[in-house]
């Protein structure tokens, strides 16, 4: 069942992507995302495009490994395993947050908010705010998805140490929740490729 | 819900363990990184301007690496190769909708682009102006 649910929230990304794609193609010019997204914090007036994100990039990946890590340990019934490695997971989700919460505050205070785009063109003419709308409603959303993903690990994690799934005899519920923690992986792989790189 | 058939199953679709994780994390890693390498490449070259041709290509080889990495991602990490080969065809055929959503709703997109900017003057004209030069450079405490 699992597996249905995230196809049709795959739909979901989908259209709001590919609504996206569409704005894009029809619209005369674009802002350059090197020369939007180039912050990353403590970096004072230091800018550098794509190391911000990069890293947020591979916090993903890593808890992406980790879950699997969690999910691998439940197939040997390894209480102790699957706790150690979910717990990570969740570490890396709430790190993941934190980034994204640092990225919006910091592009909200260059102006940029749903309706209000500060941001001009490549080549120097007036955006419009279909670039910030569909930046903030994508990267929320699936920030959403983070953050509902970090809520049903933390539920697993209780549920672990509570020794639920020992007694249940398999460890199967793990799995789901690892099945839509990377999709949350799967999304950004997307998102990350389609706002920030081209 | 057939649990326990389930499980038992299980066994069979395990997949290659802990050596096919790293070996996918692996992979995944240096896509990124070959990914981050043509970004790189790409903000270099759009100083440059033209070049056009140049800039699709390396776009498009970007979302090829998109793809592949998704390939990994579904196929490992999600187990999804390791399924039963009908349940891998009730997920999979589906999605191929997307195949003909992306190439119609882009041309629809580009050709709407294409009309307006040939029957609306003003459209053109406006689309052309520069943006006025004024740093918002206001006092923050997160910079």
């Amino acid at each position: 069942m699992m597996w249905y649910f995230l196809m049709s929230d795959a739909f979901t990304f989908g259209a709001f992507l590919i609504s996206y794609g569409t704005t894009r193609f029809a619209t005369n010019q674009w802002p350059d995302p090197y020369a939007v997204f180039r912050s990353y914090p403590f970096g004072g007036s230091h800018e550098l495009p794509l190391v911000f994100v990069s890293l947020m990039t591979f916090i993903l990946i890593i808890s992406s490994v980790t879950m699997v890590l969690a999910v691998h340990e439940g197939h040997y019934m390894n209480r102790k395993g699957v706790a150690k490695y979910l717990f990570l997971t969740i570490l890396g989700g709430l790190a993941f947050l934190s980034c994204q919460a640092w990225e919006w505050t910091h592009l909200y205070h260059e102006g940029a908010w749903w309706g209000r785009n500060p941001f001009p063109n490549a080549d120097g003419t007036v955006s419009t705010t279909n670039f910030t709308n569909f930046f903030f409603t994508i990267t929320g959303f699936h920030g959403f998805h983070v953050f509902s993903g970090v809520v049903i690990n933390i539920i697993m994690l209780i549920m672990v140490l509570k020794g639920v799934f020992d007694r249940r005899g398999h460890y199967l519920m793990i799995e789901k929740a690892g099945l839509y923690w990377h999709f949350v992986d799967l999304v950004w792989v997307f998102v990350f490729t389609c706002f920030y790189l081209i | 819900m057939e649990h326990t058939l389930e499980s038992l199953e299980q066994e069979h679709h395990v997949g290659g363990g802990r050596k096919e994780i790293w070996r996918v994390t692996i992979i995944l890693t240096v896509f990124t990184l070959i990914e981050l390498a043509l970004g790189v490449w790409l903000m270099n070259l759009e100083e440059g301007e033209g070049a056009q041709l140049t800039i699709d290509f390396i776009k498009g080889v970007i979302v090829i690496f998109m793809l592949a990495k998704a390939f990994y991602i579904v196929g490992y990490f999600m187990h999804l190769r390791h399924e039963l080969r009908n349940m891998i065809m009730t997920i999979v055929v589906p999605l191929f909708l997307f195949v003909w959503f992306i190439i119609a709703f882009l041309a629809d997109g580009n050709s709407f682009k294409n009309n307006k900017n040939k029957y609306d003057a003003g459209h053109k004209a406006r689309s052309e102006e520069k943006m006025p030069k004024h740093e918002p450079q206001e006092e923050h405490p997160l910079h």
